[in-house]
This record gives C-alpha cells, sequence and structure tokens, in this order.
C-alpha cells in the first residue's frame, strides 16, 4: 500500500518522532510505512487522517 | 501528554514483565535444589515451593500478554511472527528430536529442557530479525 506520510510530514514540517508521539506509535512503526513496509491498522490510519486532516483515501493508495 | 503516559505504560508493563520472570526463575531454582540443599526433603517445604512458583509461573503470563498488548503495532506484529515461528519449530523440531530419541538415531535423552533452548534460541533469532526486517 502506498502512502504519502513522508510528504504530508514534510509539508508540516514534523519529524517522524514528533508524528509517532502524536499518534500513539513508535518511530520504527512511522518509519516502516513510510517507507511502506509495513501497513496500518484501521485504527492508526484513522488516528493519521484525523492528525493531518485529510481522508484516508488522500494519505493511502491501494495498489 | 497522552504519548508519554502510552510509553510511560510500556516501560511499566516491560518492567513488572522482568520482576515477575526473575522471581518464577528463582522460584523454579527453589522447587528444583530447595528439597536436596536447604529443606532436606521436608515434603510441606515442596510443595509450598511448588505452587508458589506455580502462582508465579500465572502471574508471569499475565505480565507478559499486558506487556504484549501495551506495545504498538509494529513490535506486536514482530513478537507475534517470532511466536509463530518460535510455535512451529518447537513443535516439528521437538516431536522431531523426540522420534530421534525413541528410534535411537541418538545416543542422549530428549529432554524438555532442549525444547525449552531450542524455543529460547529460535524466539530470540526471530525477534531480532523481524526488528532488522522493519528497521
Amino acid at each position: 500500500m502506498k502512502n504519502r506520510i513522508k510528504v504530508l510530514r514534510a509539508e508540516k514540517n514534523i519529524t517522524q518522532a514528533d508524528l509517532a508521539d502524536a499518534v500513539q506509535v513508535s518511530r520504527q512503526t512511522i518509519n516502516a510505512i513510510e517507507k511502506e513496509k509495513f501497513d496500518p491498522s484501521l485504527m492508526l490510519a484513522f488516528k493519521l487522517s484525523e492528525y493531518f486532516s485529510k481522508s484516508i483515501e488522500e494519505i493511502f493508495e491501494y495498489k | 501528554m497522552e504519548a508519554t503516559n502510552w510509553q510511560e505504560q510500556k516501560k511499566k508493563n516491560l518492567k513488572a514483565l522482568a520482576i515477575w520472570t526473575v522471581g518464577w526463575v528463582l522460584s523454579m531454582a527453589l522447587v528444583t535444589f530447595g528439597p536436596k540443599f536447604i529443606w532436606e526433603d521436608n515434603q510441606l517445604f515442596t510443595y509450598l515451593a511448588f505452587f508458589l512458583n506455580l502462582g508465579l509461573g500465572i502471574g508471569m503470563i499475565i505480565a507478559n500478554r499486558n506487556h504484549i498488548n501495551g506495545l504498538d503495532e509494529l513490535d506486536k506484529k514482530i513478537t507475534f511472527d517470532a511466536m509463530a515461528i518460535a510455535l512451529g519449530v518447537g513443535v516439528i523440531g521437538g516431536l522431531s528430536f523426540s522420534v530421534m530419541d525413541i528410534t535411537n538415531m541418538i545416543g542422549i535423552d530428549a529432554e524438555i529442557s532442549f525444547l525449552v533452548i531450542l524455543i529460547s534460541i529460535s524466539y530470540l533469532i526471530a525477534m531480532v530479525v523481524g526488528k532488522l526486517r522493519y528497521k
């Protein structure tokens, strides 16, 4: 699954650690999602959606 | 603030697991060596040490469950993958080892301790591989 988290994070000018703290996961989890090695759960996807004020479809793309 | 609570809870869970594990290991040593070296085969003390060990073991299982529930989702996946591999290796390896013992393919007895060591090592290796994979 592709995602735009790295781009959205850059737009907000925040680090992986900042985002990890905000959505209550480890920095390694954010890193693995950005590198598309790990697909987040629905709950985490909703948290990211809420944090970036974007819909899930705007952040994730199913391929 | 919420994030800090999550990380603090994770640390607390890990600390609790460590305490229960140390207690269980020490009580295992007590029930194993106590009858011979401390209370000279007094059955009452042996029963007390046995139930202490069993109780601490149950506590350790609950602490481990709490620890896993407190992990974030990537760590949970890595842990579950490692557990699946350790279980598979334990069942397949353990039964193969037992068959080798029964059919006299090997000159040593298949002890339960070998199985515990096999499961522990395969779990540790799978955890390290999992951590490296998602690094």
